[in-house]
């Protein structure tokens, strides 16, 4: 059984006055996530991200398609016990203490009276909180606010835990402690899908990513892979300081340093590079693969013209 | 199922509690020593009267600004500041977070009545000197309050559902000043004709029947009232809320949290 | 700092002349406007419509208006009396608010009968007043008292009697209706029938307004006794001595009466010519008919001193 099960998930707005002017939030949207990976729901703001995780939330209803996690229905309440969800830039009841929030969404979740108490403690040194423990929300920093999100997702021992631009507002230790944290997670086997902007995050973290754009999904699959997909390149670096005419006509720049030259070409072009330098017996010191990174993948992707046809308005 | 609701609940009578919402029993108290006091030396013989009509108007009137007040952004609030989303990632059904914030605020109110109750007591007893037998029929109309309180509640919490604040309030407020003149708006329908028959007996058997629930005058004069009217009234908040809050989930399961 | 500092003196000066201003002003506008203050209670002068915009707090509204009613009238008594034109307009506000505000009724019967400058003058609004009364109240003695009272006001005995009798057969009532229904139908036009009535209404009022204006009456009732006795007295000695007395110890030294006769307020009776007897200060004692100084006018504010 896989964790999360997405089906064709459209969701399209009505918008204006008399409605008739429609916004497609999300296109036909397939995607599976499994047991014990963490996935990276990545793309740029509007794209789609929050949309989804609405759905599956069952908090804003699918135009079409269906969805379903741990193999049950989204609307169904022993699915949400074991769901955890933090959403965008939370905010929480202005006058409770973090302790009081914690045992509202502990009882909420069913979670059994006589262990609430001390899984609340618990949470609160996992997530660095105690001493704040007693201390009424609205006196909390964005930071702290984060990681109470954080606290009452995972309070209740979820199968998965959802999480919506996590990282985002906080500092660069926030930010290591909610890797770690979700790294934490992974290794107690759960699964978590998280959506962010941020390259480096998702390229650190997740086993595999889905890429979305204007509603659409663009690519899916283990980080390795997709960065493999583009076209790769490679750096050649030979002794002299002369450049063969082949790699000139390539249009490709060369760099000296020191003794050597050094070129970044296609990987297609590497034979050609190859066979220029050895017909002017230039000695070649290495061919090294230039790692590209996720993000030169996200914005290949993006420049993409979209797969299917952009609604027209005014249907 | 149960425990979600009175979690709920429990937690939105905190919340109004720590918004500071009993502090409007010092304004109360205020007013009601004041008018013990001052009422000895304008209204001679009576000073009974006085108290009870102003004790019981302001309980009112102050109950159903709260419950207007607060019952406008119950939804509408935890909609705006997302508190929503994570209260129904959960196994809380929607129609379980309208009943327990119906609860939570009409709890609210039920407890607010209960100290005002005491204010007006005391207030007659500084008065009056004694208390006589018909005083009972105080807490009968005490009783009659706190269901307009719980219709009031009920309509708030209908109207925060899909509307903003601002027109949740007037909407609450004008239906509540409508639901004041309830039986004129029904003598007035039986005497027009075909279609504004039809609109206006619509209208008004739809509008909650306040008028019915309003003993203030009798009781400030000793009068009881008839335990058949206790029953009908209790029964007809109870059914009426029930539809309204019936009308509020309809709304709210399909409503798209954007 | 200094700035700040400036900007705080002058603020606070500012403020707090500014506010005594508008205090001098208030007062200022409220003399330029005497009249404004009444006519605003009326701006709406219809009772339903009243009833209706009240939202059901009729009860509190009523108390409202029936205190207004009280100062109303107090205001301009205190004033030196007038026609209380919105008294009943505001009795009739006040009463259909809540038919049950028992002391309005008496306030009206007495406020509403009395002629100005003590009252408005108006029995059929008075009748009108505490019929309405009757109606809503079917068992409360004192309104058929107060209906009672009008019609023997009004010298119609017939229907006064017909109001005590009907009070009288009420489950609760008080004993002396029946005994006042008799009284009015033998002897309604008698000084002890008055006397009585006036007893009833200030033994039975809790009003001190009521309770000034029915002592007056009494007063007014034993002079009226008074002088016919004295000026009895007066002829008999006229009768003996063949002339009138001077004055009162004339008749003291001719043994004719025993001391300087005294009026309820105290002050000595006087003798005029002609054999008069008349009060030495009309003015303490409105209501007089009889006892008069010849070519008194009447002060148009009664003095109601408090009752005794």
């Amino acid at each position: 059984m896989r964790a999360i099960e997405i089906l064709g998930l459209e969701k399209i707005y009505s918008a204006g006055f008399w409605r008739k002017r429609s916004k497609r939030a999300l296109r036909p949207l397939t995607l599976a996530v499994e047991e014990g990976e963490i996935f990276g729901f990545l793309g740029p703001n509007g794209a789609g991200k929050t949309t989804t995780l609405k759905i599956l939330m069952g908090l804003v209803f699918p135009t079409s398609g269906t969805a379903r996690i741990l193999g049950m229905e989204l609307d169904n309440p022993r699915m949400k016990a074991q769901i955890g969800f933090l959403p965008e830039q939370p905010y929480f009841y202005d006058h409770l203490t973090a302790r009081e929030l914690l045992q509202y969404y502990g009882q909420l979740s069913g979670v059994d009276a006589k262990q609430l108490s001390g899984k609340v403690d618990a949470i609160l040194e996992q997530v660095k909180l105690s001493n704040a423990a007693n201390v009424q929300l609205r006196k909390f920093s964005k930071g702290m606010l984060q990681r109470v999100g954080i606290a009452q997702a995972i309070l209740h021992d979820p199968k998965i835990v959802f999480l919506d631009e996590p990282m985002s507002g906080l500092d660069p230790m926030g930010r290591r402690e909610v890797r770690t944290l979700i790294e934490d997670l992974k290794g107690r086997g759960k699964t978590v899908f998280f959506s962010t902007h941020i390259l480096s995050d998702a390229e650190a973290l997740c086993d595999r990513v889905g890429i979305i754009h204007q509603g659409e999904l663009r690519g899916v699959g283990a980080v390795a892979k997709l960065t493999a997909s583009v076209h790769g390149k490679v750096e050649i670096v030979w002794h002299g300081s002369t450049v063969p005419t082949g790699i000139r006509s390539m249009g490709a720049e060369c760099r000296a340093a020191g003794e050597t030259m050094r070129v970044i070409v296609p990987e297609e072009n590497q034979d050609a590079v190859l066979e220029a330098l050895r017909r002017e017996h230039l000695r070649l010191i290495s061919v090294v693969p230039v790692r590209t990174s996720l993000e030169d993948y996200f914005v290949a992707q993006l420049g993409a013209p979209a797969k299917s046809e952009v609604v027209s308005s005014g249907n | 199922m149960n425990s979600r609701i009175f979690h709920i609940a429990t937690n939105t009578f905190r919340e109004a509690v720590r918004d500071r919402v009993l502090y409007n029993l010092i304004a109360f108290a205020v007013l009601m020593s004041a008018a013990a006091v001052l009422v000895g030396q304008i209204s001679i013989q009576i000073e009974r009267l006085v108290v009870i009509n102003l004790g019981l108007t302001a309980v009112s009137l102050f109950g159903i600004v709260i419950a207007i007040f607060i019952g406008i952004g119950l939804v509408s609030k935890e909609i705006d500041k997302r508190t929503l989303y994570t209260v129904l990632s959960r196994p809380v059904r929607r129609w379980e977070f309208i009943a327990g914030k119906f609860f939570g605020l009409a709890g609210t109110l039920v407890v607010n009545t209960f100290f005002m109750a005491i204010g007006v007591f005391a207030a007659l007893a500084y008065v009056a000197h004694q208390f006589v037998s018909s005083d009972v029929s105080i807490l009968v109309a005490l009783y009659f309050i706190v269901l307009q309180f719980v219709i009031i509640t009920a309509l708030a919490l209908f109207f925060s559902s899909f509307s903003t604040p601002i027109f949740s309030a007037i909407f609450a407020f004008w239906l509540f000043v409508i639901g004041s003149f309830a039986q004129d708006l029904r003598n007035f329908a039986a005497m027009t004709h075909s279609f504004t028959r039809w609109l206006a007996t619509g209208a008004a058997y739809v509008v909650p029947n306040f008028s019915a629930l309003n003993v203030i005058g009798q009781v400030a004069h000793g009068e009881s009232v008839s335990s058949q009217l206790i029953l009908l009234n209790t029964a007809y908040a109870v059914v009426y809320s029930v539809a309204v809050l019936s009308a509020a989930v309809l709304i709210f399961e399909r409503r798209n949290l954007k | 700092m200094i700035r700040s500092r400036q900007v705080t003196t002058i603020a606070s000066t500012v403020l707090i002349c500014s506010m005594a201003s508008a205090a001098l002003l208030i007062r200022t506008v409220d003399r330029a406007r005497p009249n404004a203050t009444l006519q605003e209670m009326l701006y709406v002068s219809s009772p339903k419509l009243l009833k209706r915009l009240c939202l059901g707090y009729d009860g509190l509204l009523a108390d409202v208006y029936w205190t207004r009613t009280v100062q109303y009238f107090g205001g301009i008594h205190s004033r030196g009396g007038g026609t209380y034109k919105l008294l009943w307009p505001l009795l009739n506000i006040t009463t259909k608010l809540d038919p049950h505000l028992i002391p309005a009724y008496e306030f009206g019967e007495t406020f509403l009968l009395a002629k100005p400058p003590q009252g408005a003058g108006d029995p059929q609004k008075a009748i009108d007043l505490v019929r309405y009364g009757i109606q809503n109240n079917p068992g409360d003695w004192h309104l058929y008292y107060d209906l009672a009272f009008i019609y023997y006001d009004q010298k119609n005995y017939r229907d006064a009697a017909e109001a005590f009798l009907r009070g009288s057969q009420l489950t609760d009532t008080h004993p002396f209706l029946k005994i006042m229904a008799a009284q009015m139908a033998q002897h309604g036009g008698d000084l002890q029938t008055a006397r009585m009535m006036w007893t009833a209404t200030y033994q039975t009022t809790h009003d001190k307004m009521i309770q000034a204006n029915a002592a007056a009456h009494l007063s007014a009732i034993q002079v009226d006794d008074d002088v016919t006795a004295l000026e009895h007295l007066v002829q008999e000695y006229r009768d003996r001595t063949g002339h009138f007395p001077q004055t009162f110890s004339e008749m003291v030294s001719a043994g004719a009466i025993r001391g300087i006769p005294l009026d309820p307020l105290r002050h000595p009776y006087r003798l005029e010519s002609g054999g008069r007897v008349v009060v030495s200060n009309p003015d303490d004692l409105p209501f007089l008919d009889n006892g008069l100084p010849s070519g008194y006018i009447p002060n148009p504010v009664p003095k109601l001193s408090p009752a005794n």
